[in-house]
């Protein structure tokens, strides 16, 4: 195996890493009071991120291969390993958890009044899934984690969401199980043809016949799309984001979302290459439809979660725009732009949760002057507005122009597209600004409105901190990815870039409709 | 001069398991007339199966796999893996019930000594080399199962459930006896391997009277485990069946069933495949959708988790219709999970049970989160296991049976598969969804017991351990495979 290099650090940092909230769930299992399992929450979050922290400093920057791997047997019967390590694509996202999750607790110190114990635990095990995900080297564990997150965000926007939770909950369960299952039985076939092993990097070396390629391509697309979410199967996520507590948001739209179009990277364009350049073509629109229709559906929004919910949509059209430029420009945009979404949106969530917590509503047409009454807030409100709406020297500008870039490069009129995307955003964002920030302060909420308190400016200060950290010095994060990516597309352009017509791959889709039936 | 000797004196060793169950049985009528606390009787009962689980092990590990009586009974890996469900479903079984029969006001010690008779028979079916000992094993099974149903004798749905259960089982016995008598009239043996080889010896694959009987066994076997459209009986028999007795045939006669159609199937239909996948195929389909789709619409739970069994028959199915001792396997590790998560559904579905109210209705779980957090807890684990959602062993059962059917070919039924588990969330979480998200409209009233708190700590230790470390029960399911 030279695809990967051993943990060399006297502890296992990747699997501590992993299974870090676990030991705190098991310690919140064991208490009764409530204050103590938040303190136990924050601690173990806090724990998480320190122990996290030695893998930036020791990360090699100059090779693509695994790092800080460890293997160990799991289930010799089927030739399981229990492999997990990371690489510049997915070193990112670790950071983005752990952060993410810290906030996620500290932002429901008081929002969260019953079932706290349920509460933690949950958030906790959501935790340990999403970076497992992020570490896994071998599909089966990656699957575990995969649905081991999906119950606890079932419980989190059932028990502690608005007043349309239950609805919303199951929605997004059965979206997400629907998409997945298909992902399992493509897991399988891979297990069976790719020479009975799981082992990612192993599967990724394998040559798939063309035909093979293009119904693991559809299985894998099914969960990814599903949660991205792309263009026609997003419509579980306004609801999810909309009803979910805050806590529940920031973690949908900031690590959540990132799971599918980090399976893009990970398994579809690396094992599937030739399927990839083939579905190139309609995987571009859908993505271009993502941010057009995502923007404008945006515009219309009444309800302040809401207009955000789909402004991911929009966004993360964006990313998947620019993991399918397949090139290094827009790749790096892409995988830019989902660390940045995660920060600004989770960020903007966050802003809402605060301020719903004072007014309890959610409705723009309620709300108007923060600026006057509230200006410590609004202070952060119009920070984490601009960088949505991509201002140069905050992170959010970066990704989309490397992304816009990236279109260029690959198709002007795909360039053209996304930049009227950018405009839109621009539009959406200013106007809700408008009359959420200035203007006139609202009588209905007039009384209600108090200033941020110390814990939440501590909550939203270090996100401050990234978007301009991101924003005026990119390289910080992108040195990471600069290797892997160039990998990532030798695997997928080994044969050279030939793109299908739309007409192509039209008639391709056909016959293979055809041959199910 | 040996040939002319009275036959020996059968070897009694391959069949102490059996004798050992059958005998505790007859001490526990025994000792019920004198005892008046029925609890003696059970535990009794649990002590007699935990000496026949010990002896089982012992028994293989001496001699192993053995046949006796002239080759009708066979000891071996495949029979001893049943025997291992068989066990565990009956110590959990007689676990849920102690406190149960009390609520019900039907501690009667026959109860107990009618458990372990029904699983000796289902023992017996597991072992069984000849169909005239399967059709023993049967019997002895379904006799016993039909009057557990029947033993709330004053509770009107015990009994109507108990005659339903009881016509429709006999005419599937009659069903299995015809299409014994057909064979052994084609082949002259009722020896399931002699069968076998006299088919191939003879070119009888393409016989229609092997068809018939082959069909005819498909019919009477798909009764036992509840496949779809020979399911009728099975959620009205199962709602007003004592709640204990449901967990209990819920697994049991399913497994036996099962084991019956394995050996049958595979060996002596061994030469017509084809044909008998293309009769189960069907049968498998049906189950998962008529199953899945049936138990949405359902608000009694019991009568949920029925159509849910039926559904998770089809799910098995799918490791018979691969045909190979590989699909075996997954098959036997599916209703070992399998035994483990429905019991513990139906022991949180009893615990519901209290004085005066039945705790049979979905709406019965409203908020119980709020007040029983722990028993919700588990409920939770329970449904999601049922889900086939990792980590719990649930997702294991579901991975490798649909691994060996994608392995045999059968991607398509495993596409139809995938999309009824996803159907069937939706009632799984429904469960989850009332006892979590909805508020609690009266107190209700736990019925806990010590006996009942090990089975279900068992229960979900097993689920978790075996759904993050599987490898424990594949290798025994995969070591115990036929032939």
């Amino acid at each position: 195996m030279q695809d990967i290099i051993m943990n060399a650090l006297d502890y296992p940092i990747l699997t501590l890493t992993t299974f870090l909230p676990l030991i705190g769930v098991l310690f919140i299992l064991f208490m009764r009071k409530d204050k103590v399992i938040k303190w136990i929450a924050l601690i173990t979050t806090i724990a998480t991120f320190s122990v996290s922290l030695p893998l930036y400093k020791y990360f090699d920057k100059t090779t693509y291969k695994m790092q800080f791997v460890e293997i160990h047997p799991w289930i010799p019967m089927w030739d399981i390993m229990y492999k997990v390590g990371v690489d510049g694509i997915s070193i990112l996202f670790i950071i983005l958890t752990t952060i993410l999750s810290i906030l996620c607790v500290t932002v429901s110190w008081k929002a969260i009044q019953h079932k706290v114990k349920e509460f933690f635990v949950s958030l906790l095990i959501i935790e340990t899934a999403m970076i497992g995900i992020f570490v896994s080297l071998n599909i089966f564990l990656f699957y575990l984690f995969w649905e081991l997150m999906l119950i606890p965000m079932f419980l989190l926007i059932g028990v502690w969401g608005g007043p349309n939770r239950i609805y919303a909950a199951i929605k997004f369960v059965l979206f997400t199980l629907a998409g997945s299952v298909f992902m399992l039985i493509g897991i399988i076939v891979l297990y069976i043809i790719g020479g009975e092993t799981l082992d990612i990097l192993a599967l990724s070396r394998v040559q798939y016949p063309f035909a093979l390629q293009a119904w693991l391509f559809f299985g894998f697309f099914a969960a990814f799309a599903v949660k991205v979410p792309m263009f026609p199967v997003h419509t579980w996520l306004p609801d999810a984001h909309t009803e979910a507590p805050t806590a529940g948001s920031v973690i949908l739209a900031g690590i959540l979302l990132k799971m599918g179009a980090y399976g893009f990277l990970r398994f579809s364009l690396p094992m599937f290459p030739d399927a990839t350049r083939a579905f190139l073509v309609p995987m571009l629109v859908l993505s271009v439809a993502a941010i057009l229709y995502g923007a404008y559906v945006t515009l219309m929004q009444k309800d302040l979660k809401r207009l955000i919910a789909y402004s991911s949509v929009s966004h993360m059209g964006f990313v998947t725009l620019g993991i399918f430029t397949l090139n290094k420009t827009g790749v790096e945009g892409g995988i830019l732009q989902m660390i940045n979404h995660g920060i600004v949106t989770g960020a903007l969530f966050l802003c809402v949760g605060i301020i719903y917590e004072r007014t309890h509503t959610r409705m723009i047409e309620d709300y108007g002057g923060l600026a006057k009454s509230v200006p410590v807030y609004a202070v952060f409100f119009t920070i984490f507005t601009l960088a949505a709406i991509g201002f140069p020297g905050m992170n959010a500008f970066i990704g989309e122009f490397l992304i816009i870039s990236g279109a260029f490069k690959m198709k002007t009129v795909l360039g053209i597209l996304s930049i009227w995307g950018v405009v839109l955003g621009v539009m959406y964002m200013a106007w809700m600004y408008y009359r959420v920030v200035l203007n006139e302060v609202n009588p209905k909420i007039r009384s209600h409105l108090l200033d941020m308190d110390f814990r939440e400016i501590i909550t939203l200060v270090p996100l401050v901190f990234l978007v301009f950290l991101i924003g005026v010095q990119p390289e910080v994060l992108l040195s990471y990815m600069h290797t892997s990516v160039d990998h990532l597309l030798e695997q997928v352009n080994a044969q050279g870039v030939e793109v299908f017509t739309v007409s192509d791959s039209i008639k391709l889709l056909a016959q293979y409709i055809k041959e199910i039936f | 001069m040996d040939s002319f000797n009275i036959p020996n004196f059968p070897d009694l060793r391959p069949i102490a398991p059996e004798l050992v169950v059958i005998g505790s049985a007859l001490i526990l009528i025994l000792i019920d007339l004198f005892v008046k606390r029925k609890e003696i009787v059970a535990y009794t009962g649990i002590i007699g199966t935990i000496l026949a689980l010990f002896i089982s092990i012992k028994v293989y590990a001496m001699i192993g796999p053995t046949s006796t009586f002239g080759g009708m009974f066979i000891l071996d890996g495949y029979s001893n893996f049943f025997k291992l469900i068989f066990y565990i479903n009956l110590i959990l079984t007689i676990c849920i019930s102690i406190k149960y029969l009390r609520i019900e006001k039907a501690s009667l010690g026959e109860y107990y000594a009618l458990l372990l008779l029904a699983t000796s028979g289902m023992m017996i079916m597991a072992s069984a080399k000849d169909l005239m000992i399967l059709y023993l094993g049967l019997e002895l099974m379904s006799l016993s199962t039909y009057i557990l149903v029947g033993i709330l004798r004053n509770n009107l749905r015990s009994n109507e459930a108990a005659i339903k259960y009881f016509l429709l089982g006999g005419f599937s016995s009659a069903f299995l006896l015809y299409g014994a008598s057909l064979i052994y009239g084609l082949t002259g043996t009722t020896d399931i391997a002699a069968i076998a080889s006299y088919i191939n010896v003879n070119g009888l694959a393409g016989n229609k009277i092997l068809l018939l009987s082959m069909v005819l066994f498909a019919v009477a076997l798909g009764f036992k485990i509840a496949t779809v459209p020979f399911h009728m009986w099975a959620p009205d028999a199962y709602e007003g069946a004592p709640t204990s007795i449901t967990a209990f045939m819920s697994v049991g006669p399913k497994a036996a069933g099962f084991a019956a159609i394995g050996r049958v199937f595979l060996i002596a239909f061994g030469s017509i495949k084809i044909e008998w996948s293309a009769v189960l195929i069907p049968l498998a389909v049906l189950s998962m959708g008529v199953g899945n789709i049936v138990a949405l619409s359902q608000t009694n739970i019991k009568r949920m988790l029925a159509y849910s069994s039926i559904a998770h028959a089809g799910y098995a199915l799918l490791g018979v219709i691969v045909g190979t001792g590989e699909g075996l396997s997954s098959m036997m590790n599916y209703m070992f999970i399998y035994a483990f998560m429905n019991i513990g559904a139906f022991a949180v579905v009893i615990m519901l049970r209290s004085e005066g109210i039945s705790g049979e209705d979905l709406s019965d779980y409203e908020g119980l989160s709020k007040s029983h957090p722990l028993a919700s807890a588990l409920m939770l684990v329970f449904m999601l296991s049922l889900t086939g959602i990792p980590p719990t062993a649930g997702f294991i059962a579901k991975f490798y049976v649909f691994m060996e059917a994608i392995k045999a070919g059968y991607v398509s039924l495993v596409v139809i598969a995938v999309i009824f588990s996803v159907v069937s969330a939706f009632f799984y979480l429904r469960v989850i969804m009332y006892m979590y998200m909805r508020e609690p409209k009266e107190e209700v009233v736990l019925s806990s017991s010590i006996p009942m708190g090990i089975a279900l700590a068992v229960s979900t230790f097993i689920i978790f351990a075996l759904g993050v470390f599987p490898s424990y029960i594949l290798n025994l399911a995969r070591f115990s495979i036929l032939g």
